[in-house]
């Protein structure tokens, strides 16, 4: 699945992915491929993902999260780096 | 004619200001693709964020519970007007001043003579041109452009749309330049709140899982949409401005070539009218002798 992780100041991610893992409002969940359509706004906290070589995380402050048709599109209000 | 002196001192002014625009000429060059830059960065964002809202009021008619799109009578006004921190970039921000109030005359000239307009500048020139006049404003935001970062920039919006839902306002717009291209600025004049209903493209319908509820991510979204419209209006302004300014100072350098080129004929036609005379002494004063 294609993840994408933008917030207003610059894009952070785009790429291919296996899994990725979402600080949800109402706690944290995982998205695998072929998820079903899904829209959950997401707390401060760490999205974790891994493709086929490596793991990753990217620390958010608050967001939204979209899952529609192996797209994962991430909204976030900023990143802290 | 003025002394060769005088005509010296002017030339040695003028190429010194001329130094001065051409270099800020190119600072404002090299701001100007930060800041479009910036705008470029925006742009997936504020495209993806109105996909998403586009999908979600696709779903059902959550419109109707949307506190930011009510509808009331206007009797209050906020106007938010952006303009830059400096100066020296032509007719950009004496635009956005007459524009402001030529909006206030043609739309709430009664709401106004009530002193019920309020204008929130956003930029210091706006802030110090319309504290001097009869207006109202709001004056703890128009610091935005020493720190364009999105928390920062949108606390402004973030300020309006508070006093929107707790009813100290009934409408409010928003009044920027758009940048078209380095020589142009499109005048931009926009309803921020109530919120325009969005237009619907017609797509296949999604059924989406919530998470927390719908309701809940909708209350989430809008917010964060009027957020990203204002800060693309800052942006926008922002990149505006410096190609204003780059205009301007170019203009400033022409003109200070002009200005040298006249000043240059005149020294050296004083200063072959000095030497004439002096050889007319000379020969004169040989005669005399001889």
């Amino acid at each position: 699945m294609h993840l994408y992780i933008v917030t207003p100041e610059k894009k952070v991610f785009e790429g291919e992915v296996l899994a990725a893992t979402f600080p949800g409002s109402d706690g944290s969940f995982q998205v695998l491929n072929n998820h079903a359509p899904l829209v959950s706004s997401l707390k401060d906290g760490l999205i974790e993902y891994r493709d086929k070589k490596d793991e990753y995380e990217t620390e958010i402050t608050g967001g939204v999260v979209e899952v529609l048709n192996n797209k994962v599109i991430v909204l976030a209000e900023g990143v802290i780096e | 004619m003025p002394s060769l002196k005088e005509v010296k001192n002017r030339i040695t002014s003028i190429l010194s200001t001329q130094q001065i625009t051409k270099a800020m000429k190119m600072v404002a060059a090299a701001k100007l693709r930060r800041a479009q830059d910036n705008i470029i960065q925006l742009r997936p964002y504020a495209s993806k964020m109105n996909g998403l809202l586009q999908n979600l009021m696709m779903d059902s008619d959550v419109d109707e519970s949307n506190a930011y799109g009510e509808e009331r009578e206007v009797n209050r006004v906020l106007i938010m007007a952006v303009t830059s921190d400096r100066g020296l970039c032509g007719a950009f921000n004496s635009n956005i001043h007459k524009e402001v109030i030529r909006h206030i005359d043609a739309n709430y000239k009664e709401i106004h003579a009530n002193g019920d307009v309020h204008i929130l500048p956003l930029g210091k020139k706006g802030f110090d041109y319309f504290r001097k006049r009869n207006y109202t404003i709001v004056d703890d935001f128009w610091e935005v452009f020493s720190d364009l970062s999105f928390a920062n920039a949108t606390k402004g919006a973030v300020f309006a749309m508070e006093k929107f839902l707790n009813r100290e306002y009934d409408r409010i717009d928003i009044v920027y330049n758009e940048f078209k291209n380095v020589a142009t600025q499109i005048m931009r004049v926009e309803q921020f709140l109530p919120v325009l209903p969005v237009e619907l493209k017609v797509k296949e319908e999604v059924e989406y899982i919530y998470q927390p509820s719908k309701e809940a991510i909708v209350s989430d979204l809008v917010p964060k949409s009027l957020k990203t419209q204002v800060y693309k209006a800052l942006l926008e302004s922002n990149a505006s401005e410096q190609g204003a300014r780059m205009t301007a100072m170019d203009q400033a350098t022409d003109n200070a070539g002009e200005l040298l080129k006249d000043l240059r004929l005149t020294y050296n036609r004083t200063r072959q009218a000095a030497i004439t005379k002096e050889i007319n002494e000379i020969v004169a004063g040989a005669d005399a002798l001889g």
